[in-house]
């Protein structure tokens, strides 16, 4: 078992959105996130990761989120060995090859287009060399030729023991995937707290 | 970490970095105020002290808002937050890039604009000392001033109102070691230097409970 989430809330501020989410990520498996806008797919995203609690529910993972964390006044190559050089890998020469950023490597990014720099984003999932990928629309700005390499690499990402909860709006075609309908897991009563009550400063 | 400080180097030399900007400010300001007071070089020589500590101070001022506001607004700052690297280590890279772009430039440039100053000629080695071992309190209580404000829009106002205050005792004993009068500069120097060691010991942890809280 890579993660368990048992009876998980998720607040926005102090607005309960999300209430006892449970579901357990083995292997291989691959959870799409579907609900409605504002229903709480980036919310629980972003609990998993570990960016709305004090820790995180598990250090193999790897979060994108709706924004690229692209330095545009870097070029393409020295994005990635930033990232190498944080998460301590060696693998991006593959990772150029693997997302085919090979024309424009020595680019500066700002010059890159939104679909190029959110491919260039993603590239980062593939430095961390983590088990578990957390993405939030990882499809947005991608044509179809590039949602469809981008489903490519998160199939073998799984094949190869790695895991991914992925909200999407798309359909990704992805093997040995399963659907959690967020919008289940509304609260019936919006239950306020006090975040300094909380102790969650 | 060496990454980051490598990559946030790298950033504030490349063009909008902020790197020549700093440097600039500081000429500025220090070149401008001989026309303000006149050419009397006896009230130069006495005010060079704390004007060139007010100019490295303003000027590291300047280029606060940029240590995590940038990260923050193209999603770095969230995917640095689930890196390996614990938030408090991701401050201490930030306020070293910091210092090595704004603290040491300002640090060297004070040599010959102090000479701009008619600044007395015993104090030159004291003004660096006093500089290189003050600046580096400029930088980390200015990062914790950039972890508190990096969620809000335009917060380099708030900033500025939170800083100042918190630079004042680094200000004071670095104007006053330099001083004419002063009997033990070595003391005040020591004391710098202790603001500077307590700073880099204990706000980074303060800046990831800051940056903790205005991720969520």
């Amino acid at each position: 078992m890579l993660l368990k989430i048992k009876n998980l809330d998720c607040r926005r501020g102090n607005k309960l959105i999300i209430a006892n989410v449970s579901f357990n990520l083995k292997s291989g498996e691959c959870l799409i996130l579907k609900g409605p806008n504002g229903s709480g797919k980036t919310t629980l995203l972003r609990y998993i990761a570990g960016l709305s609690t004090n820790n995180l529910l598990n250090d193999n993972i790897a979060y994108s989120g709706h924004l690229d964390g692209v330095k545009s006044t870097l070029t393409v190559q020295e994005n990635l060995k930033f990232w190498s050089g944080i998460y301590n890998t060696n693998n991006m020469t593959n990772v150029i090859k693997t997302l085919k950023l090979n024309d424009f490597q020595n680019r500066i990014a700002g010059e890159l287009s939104a679909g190029q720099k959110r491919r260039l984003g993603l590239a980062r999932m593939l430095i961390t060399n983590a088990k578990i990928w957390l993405m939030d629309e990882p499809t947005v700005s991608l044509d179809k030729t590039t949602t469809t390499l981008i489903s490519e690499i998160i199939t073998q990402h799984c094949k190869e023991g790695g895991a991914a909860i992925i909200s999407t709006h798309v359909n990704l075609n992805l093997p040995s995937s399963k659907v959690l309908d967020i919008s289940e897991f509304k609260p019936e009563i919006d239950k306020e707290f006090d975040p300094f009550l909380e102790g969650i400063f | 970490m060496w990454s980051l400080i490598l990559r946030d180097i790298r950033l504030a030399l490349r063009s909008g970095g902020g790197f020549v900007l700093t440097l600039a400010f500081f000429l500025i300001v220090i070149m401008i105020v001989p026309f303000g007071v006149g050419a009397d070089l006896g009230l130069l020589s006495r005010i060079a002290p704390g004007i060139l500590w007010i100019g490295a101070l303003l000027s590291c001022l300047l280029s606060l808002d940029r240590i995590f506001q940038l990260d923050w607004e193209d999603g770095t700052l969230e995917a640095l937050a689930t890196s390996p690297i614990p938030l408090s280590g991701i401050a201490t890279a930030k306020a070293t890039a910091h210092w090595l772009t704004t603290g040491l430039p300002i640090t060297l440039a004070s040599l010959p604009l102090g000479y701009l100053l008619n600044l007395n000629h015993n104090s030159y080695f004291l003004l660096l000392t006093s500089l290189a071992i003050g600046t580096p309190a400029l930088s980390f209580i200015g990062t914790f001033g950039a972890a508190l404000t990096v969620g809000v829009k335009r917060g380099g106002l708030l900033l500025s109102l939170l800083i100042l205050p918190l630079y004042i005792p680094t200000l004071m004993l670095g104007a006053q070691s330099m001083s004419v009068g002063t009997n033990n500069p070595i003391e005040l120097l020591a004391l710098i230097a202790a603001i500077s060691f307590m700073c880099i010991a204990l706000l980074p942890f303060a800046c990831a409970i800051a940056l903790r809280a205005n991720l969520k």
